[in-house]
């Protein structure tokens, strides 16, 4: 069983997926900042940024319902901002003595709580997007044309091509010590031996995980060096940035700020 | 299936925009410097090394064990990397791991990135890399002081880099402090228990079979008295600041709104017009109507062209 299906790019040969990747990148980062600024209960703004990246994920073909399903990914974290609803003072809706307290539900906590969670679920969605439709190769030269340092990048770079490998290798050590019954698949119920025992196996899966892989970057080393590696990645230069996707570039930003205009003038 | 252990990948929408550019520029500097600084003293033997343990503690993630009743314990990574690779290429790595699960597995946002980044990169690696030299220096070199030193160094990173969350969450106004700093505080206070143990499992595992690579000598680990002193600043600052802002909340919004942090545009315009100029209700009526009619118009131009585009494509071929 191999893990590459961790890998979420899915190829298709729509028009999102032939933007160039530094323009594509530069976008999906200033819609989430878009995002991000949009004073919270501005309801019909979110309404439109939420079509405009709808639009975005209908164009690029890789499936809305992926993307919505992946998004649910953030949710978990929203319970951070729930607290909100009762502790920001204002009209209340609802309270519920629990003595000695009393819980009360107020309108702008609730509106601040609802914003926050639309917010990172269209935000998340322009992240899934950008990952869906870009082969990580890609996003790396992106990385590099926006001023991300060299030696970064070819971590990175590393990173990704052995990230596979690894994982795998993970992999076999949780299933050879399933096999071994150290570990119960069982959410409830007993597993083997003593909480500190299992940490320790644990402990010595990373420990051996990590010597592995140590030893591994060594041999990788010795490749690369008997390939003439000098300690610089050499890549093909960039082409250039097409008319039709600075067009893209320039019209997609100028509907950001008129979107962002317009919730400022209203809710601002 | 993904690893995603730990809840302290903040998603995008959750800070303010001027905290996260605020540690964006820190994160640009620190990491500028840990980039010169690894690039002069190792070079070009390092990179291989910190791509492939990069990937390996993005794989290390996934390796957990039953705590109990349906929890488990993970690792998160900091601390064994700092040991492992010395602060400043360990926060290169961690830098790596972060971004990764940011920009690919959408674990953590990217406008938040740099937050994210500041808060398992460097507070993460520079707590852990202050506590492990500490005892090293003073168990002067037994082996008991890796140990000991490994497990403390896990679970303060990791209460470090949950406090450091907790403060950024409200200071950007999306948590009330009192709630989000005990909270998050007490769970990482026990999930640091696990990547503690973890770690001690993983530094036993290497002390047994690699010892020249925890041990002083050819090929240590750089060590580096800035960071040091980072690290002791910083954990100090979580310190002083997380109970000073559980126990007044208020004190905290108070400095957030004085700063302009909390909600930018909460109602700064609401002086200059009126509120009976925007009538509440019937204005969000019709907006909310204009912003469907506008949203759907703009589904059904994109589904025109799309489907045009491909008509002409059939038809092309």
């Amino acid at each position: 069983m191999h893990i590459h299906f961790l890998d979420p790019y899915r190829p298709h040969d729509s028009l999102i997926h032939q933007l160039d990747p530094r323009i594509k990148l530069v976008l999906a980062l200033a819609f989430i900042l878009t995002n991000t600024l949009v004073p919270n209960g501005a309801w019909p703004v979110y309404v439109l940024l939420f079509t405009l990246i709808l639009s975005v994920e209908i164009l690029s073909e890789v499936g809305v319902s992926y993307v919505l399903k992946r998004s649910a990914l953030a949710f978990p974290f929203v319970l951070a901002a729930l607290p909100l609803v009762l502790t920001i003072p204002g009209e209340v809706i609802f309270s519920l003595p629990v003595r000695p307290w009393t819980i009360s539900m107020t309108y702008p906590g609730l509106v601040r709580f609802i914003s926050i969670a639309i917010k990172s679920w269209i935000s998340v969605q322009a992240a899934i997007v950008l990952a869906a439709s870009t082969p990580f190769p890609d996003l790396l030269v992106a990385m590099r044309a926006i001023g991300v340092p060299r030696l970064l990048v070819s971590i990175f770079g590393l990173m990704w091509r052995y990230l596979f490998v690894l994982v795998d290798e993970a992999n076999r050590l949780m299933r050879a010590r399933a096999a071994r019954s150290g570990y119960s698949g069982r959410t409830r119920g007993k597993s083997g031996g003593s909480l500190a025992w299992r940490a320790r196996v644990t402990g010595g899966m990373a420990g051996n995980l990590f010597l592995r892989a140590i030893e591994r970057s060594e041999r990788i080393y010795m490749a690369m060096l008997s390939r003439g590696y000098d300690g610089e990645a050499r890549s093909l230069p960039l082409a250039r940035i097409r008319t039709a996707h600075w067009v893209t570039l320039f019209l997609s930003v100028t509907l950001l700020v008129i979107l962002l205009s317009f919730a400022y003038l209203f809710w601002g | 299936m993904l690893p995603a252990p730990i809840a302290m990948h903040i998603p995008d929408g959750f800070l303010s925009v001027p905290i996260s550019i605020i540690l964006w520029i820190v994160i640009i500097i620190m990491i500028g410097y840990a980039l010169k600084r690894v690039g002069a003293d190792i070079g070009e033997r390092q990179v291989p090394l910190m791509g492939v343990l990069a990937a390996a503690i993005f794989a290390g993630q996934m390796l957990n064990f039953a705590v109990a009743g349906g929890t488990s314990g993970h690792l998160m990574g900091s601390a064994i990397a700092t040991i492992l690779l010395g602060p400043w290429a360990a926060m290169l790595v961690i830098t790596c791991v972060v971004s990764i699960q940011a920009l690919i597995f959408q674990d953590g946002g990217l406008l938040v990135l740099g937050a994210n980044i500041f808060n398992m990169a460097i507070i993460g690696v520079a707590v852990a890399y202050m506590v492990y030299r500490t005892v090293q220096l003073i168990t002067a070199g037994k082996s008991w002081g890796i140990f000991l030193g490994g497990f403390m160094a896990a679970w303060l990173s990791i209460e470090a880099a949950a406090l450091a969350t907790a403060l950024e969450l409200s200071l950007s106004g999306t948590s009330p402090a009192n709630i989000a700093i005990a909270a998050m505080g007490g769970i990482h206070a026990l999930i640091g228990i696990g990547e503690g143990l973890i770690t001690l499992g993983a530094l036993a595992f290497i002390y047994a079979s690699r010892r020249d690579l925890l041990q002083s000598g050819e090929g240590a680990p750089i060590n580096s008295k800035l960071v040091w002193v980072i690290g002791l600043a910083l954990a100090l600052l979580l310190a002083v600041a997380s109970p000073l802002a559980s126990s007044h909340p208020d004190g905290l919004e108070w400095v957030a709104e004085q700063k302009g942090f909390l909600n930018l545009a909460k109602s700064p315009s609401y002086e200059i017009i009126p509120d009976y100029l925007f009538p509440g209700v019937s204005n969000t009526t019709l907006a909310t109507i204009m912003a469907g009619a506008i949203g759907v118009l703009i589904v059904f131009g994109v589904a025109l062209a799309v489907a045009m585009m491909r008509h002409r494509k059939t038809t092309s071929k």
